[in-house]
């Protein structure tokens, strides 16, 4: 089992940081001892920088929602984003692929480039940013239609309609989702008909079904059951050869388990960012260091 | 006591047995009103027996022989009988049917129960039904078949079947020789004289073109002649038989077979007989056009124009609403200038109908159909084409009527499509129209067939526009047929309800009328009922592939 090999790779450290009672949502036995030290995890200079964000505000017409955000997100990483309910990760999420355009009344200064370029310039088309910067919803939201025209949506879209390109995409997309073999007998039923856990494993197949460069998630497993979560990380965890992976979680089991870089937010500002096995043991600031180990939060 | 109906009061019980009661109210009222119409119209076309008796309107005077069916008999004061010599304060009457209108003039009669004497029901007492003078109630006493006369005897009723059906059968020819052979040649004599008129506007009437259509009128000239010999023939034909009856006071007529429909003796008939008679009169009143002023035969043009009225409105209707709700709801800025616009939208679906007739009459027909006329068809002006109250219009008129019911229906649907599923096509690379017309319009479909729903029951029962915007007592043709271009959208067409109001109404016949209106009445209902059901189905089917959707 893909645990097992997690597991093969954790460093157990001598003393327990965080007491079993903090964790916010204890959904599973890996307690926050078993912080994964991660191969090849090194300092962010090293690290070639897929997202940047710049001074960046966020007003929800009075209210500033984001403070100033300065962060720099490593290509084919996984950074996660953690912080209490209503500090801004989601909504910074969100700016990654304009998806706050949809809501009115937003204002936004300062930027954030993808891969160099602007993603708030006059000239960036907004479909072709989201093609390039997948994202999965916190709750599953497959379309109601079949579980084969749902991976082929994205395609179909684009305006691809040969039979044999989009079955070949289909497949792989299932394959590289991990739900192939539980699927691929019933392609045509109705995607509704799929378990929670299967369904967002679904729409994370749709999600690279279009091969984007960045795949954001927020909260992906927040509204699964533990062992679907457990499914949802490992597949995570492979797809970040492929992948640059922004999360959003609420669970610092689930950021220490599959994270590479680690955010702390805290009421719209960035209160630290720092690889995660740093973040997590051997926290620089004050307010990290409380809300990780449940003193806030 | 008064803590024992607190405490009742209390337990909710009282307000159990009001809303059980308002629902079984609701119920028994919708039955009963089925029921009733289904009783009196469907009664009508069962083969009643017929009655012949001796009638002394006074106790002691003379006697009056009578035949007829008895249809219907109350109980009425002294006075309101006219005062007769009968003993009895309430006095029992009958209405009998006694046909034979172009004898006795009058073809139903009030009589009192009391004045009949030596009631029979003979087995030869036969009932003709004839195109012309309704009903005819008597014994048969001779026939001619092809200017052969034969005497009457024991195989005469059935010569006279036969003979019936033979003539029938011509009949049914000259019906379509006339309605349709000659009727397209008419149709297209009149192209041509509009195309003629239309080169002569355009001076283009070159002697070549005039020419041209001279050649194809005579053409179609010599078809016409070739159909009316043949006509003749078959006319010939018909009025070399007739045959002779007696009514039951023993005058005697004769009458041509060409005005028979049928004849029966429903005396003599057994039940098995009398179902296959009903089904048959049945049959006959869905698919046949009607006779005698709508107060005979069938009422198929109204059932015709009513579906194919509600069909044109429905297919102008959908893309309206769903298009307005559409951008009132997806693409419009929410704020007080669309709250305007839909408490606008909710309170156009109060305005009285007739309303909308006025304006379907002011807009569409004098303002719109003028300017089509004079654009498009000047070369039949003065007669109007589209200027003139038509299927077009009245299906216009009904559209409009009915579009804020598909418009709050649909703005209802696009309103629960949930957001997570706009979000999750947006964020594959789709744009908003995209995401529109794959995900959020198919979704939305089950709501568009709901708002379709409510529009076509609400059109298919409207009358009062209908009466100034295309419907008529009687159209001469179908608006689908056979000529192209096979849909006329200009034609005036006949109405399901309408009918009920001409028949029960307009007509010069009451009492024969009367059934009619309810069979009617009961054929509008089942056909919005049918057309409801098929619409329903449709969108359960729907509801049922999105409804898992909705509820994530």
């Amino acid at each position: 089992m893909r645990q097992n090999n997690l597991n093969e790779k954790v460093e157990f450290f001598e003393e327990d940081p965080v007491s079993e009672s903090s964790v916010t949502t204890p959904t599973h036995s890996i307690d926050m001892s078993s912080i994964v030290k991660h191969d090849g995890v090194s300092n962010l200079a090293d690290e070639k920088i897929c997202i940047e964000v710049n001074n960046f505000n966020l007003f929800y017409s009075e209210k500033q929602a984001l403070k100033n955000i300065n962060l720099q997100i490593p290509e084919k990483k996984v950074t996660a984003f953690i912080g209490p309910s209503g500090c801004g990760k989601s909504t910074l999420l969100r700016c990654f692929n304009r998806m706050n355009d949809l809501i009115d009344g937003i204002k936004t200064d300062g930027d954030i480039s993808l891969d160099g370029k602007d993603i708030f310039d006059k000239n960036v088309n907004v479909a072709d940013l989201r093609r390039r910067v997948g994202m999965v919803f916190q709750k599953p939201n497959p379309f109601p239609k079949s579980i084969y025209e749902n991976v082929a949506y994205g395609l179909r879209i684009q305006g691809i309609s040969d039979r044999r390109t989009i079955d070949a995409v289909v497949e792989k997309s299932l394959k590289g989702a991990a739900l192939w073999d539980e699927v691929k007998d019933r392609l045509d039923d109705l995607a509704m008909g799929l378990s929670g856990g299967q369904q967002q494993r679904l729409v994370i197949a749709r999600a690279i079904a279009i091969e984007p460069e960045v795949i954001l998630l927020d909260e992906p497993a927040s509204a699964l059951d533990p062992i679907s979560t457990l499914k949802i990380e490992e597949l995570i965890y492979e797809l970040k050869d492929r992948f640059t992976i922004v999360i959003v979680t609420h669970n610092m089991q689930q950021a220490a388990r599959v994270s590479d870089y680690t955010a702390y937010l805290y009421m719209g500002e960035m209160v630290e960012f720092n690889d995660t096995s740093t973040l997590f043991t051997n926290p620089s600031e004050k307010m990290t260091e409380d809300y990780i180990t449940g003193r806030y939060g | 006591m008064k803590v024992k109906i607190k405490k009742w009061f209390d337990s909710g019980t009282p307000f159990v047995w009001l809303n059980a009661g308002a629902v079984s109210v609701s119920v028994i009222m919708v039955a009963g009103l089925i029921a009733l119409i289904a009783v009196r119209g469907l009664g009508h076309f069962w083969p009643a027996d017929v009655a012949v008796f001796d009638y002394y309107v006074e106790p002691n005077g003379e006697a009056v022989r009578l035949m007829g069916e008895i249809v219907d008999e109350e109980t009425v004061s002294r006075s309101r009988a006219g005062n007769p010599d009968y003993a009895g304060e309430s006095i029992t009457r009958d209405l009998i049917k006694t046909g034979n209108r172009d004898v006795s003039g009058l073809d139903f009669r009030w009589i009192l129960n009391a004045g009949i004497k030596n009631r029979t029901y003979p087995d030869d007492a036969m009932i003709v039904e004839r195109r012309e003078w309704g009903n005819f109630y008597g014994y048969l006493s001779g026939l001619e078949i092809d200017g052969q006369k034969l005497s009457y005897n024991d195989e005469s009723w059935n010569s006279f079947q036969q003979a019936i059906e033979n003539n029938n059968r011509i009949f049914d020819e000259i019906r379509h020789i006339e309605k349709d052979l000659i009727g397209a040649v008419n149709y297209k004599m009149e192209r041509l004289r509009l195309k003629q008129r239309g080169l002569e506007l355009k001076e283009k009437d070159t002697p070549e073109n005039i020419a041209k259509l001279i050649k194809q009128r005579e053409a179609l000239q010599l078809e016409y002649n070739s159909y009316t010999t043949e006509l003749e023939e078959l006319y010939g034909e018909l009025n070399r038989s007739s045959f002779s009856a007696k009514t039951a006071n023993g005058k005697e007529i004769t009458v041509g077979f060409s005005k028979v429909v049928r004849a029966y003796r429903p005396n003599a008939m057994n039940l098995l007989d009398k179902c296959f008679f009903y089904v048959e009169k049945f049959w006959e009143f869905l698919s046949d056009d009607p006779r005698e002023a709508n107060t005979e035969g069938g009422i198929f043009p109204a059932i015709f124009g009513t579906v194919l009225m509600v069909m044109i409105m429905a297919v102008l209707v959908t893309p309206f609403g769903v298009i307005a709700a559409v951008y009132l709801r997806e693409y419009a800025t929410q704020g007080p200038v669309t709250r305007l616009i839909r408490i606008a939208v909710n309170n156009l679906a109060g305005v009285p109908s007739v309303v909308y007739g006025v304006f379907g009459l002011g807009f569409f027909v004098y303002f719109l159909g003028g300017s089509i006329d004079e654009i498009f068809f000047p070369e039949s002006l003065p007669a109007p084409t589209f200027g003139t109250p038509g299927l077009l219009w009245a299906s216009l008129t009904l559209a409009i009527l009915t579009v804020p019911v598909v418009i709050v229906a649909t703005e209802e649907g696009l309103s629960r499509v949930p957001r997570a599923i706009r979000e999750g096509s947006l964020a594959l690379g789709a744009t908003k129209a995209e995401t529109m017309f794959r995900t959020v319009l198919p979704m939305t479909a089950s709501a568009m067939m709901t708002g379709l729903i409510l529009a076509v029951a609400r059109a298919a029962g409207e009358v009062a526009p209908l009466m100034l915007v295309g419907v008529v007592k009687l159209a001469p043709s179908l608006g689908l047929d056979g000529n192209a271009p096979f849909l006329h959208l200009d034609r005036k067409f006949m109405h399901l309800g309408f009918h009920i109001y001409d028949v029960g109404f307009q007509s010069p016949n009451v009492e024969a009328a009367r059934p009619l209106v309810y069979a009617t009445a009961l054929l509008l209902v089942l056909l919005i009922i049918i057309l409801n059901l098929t619409a329903i189905r449709i969108r359960n089917n729907l509801r049922e592939k999105y409804r898992a959707a909705e509820q994530s």
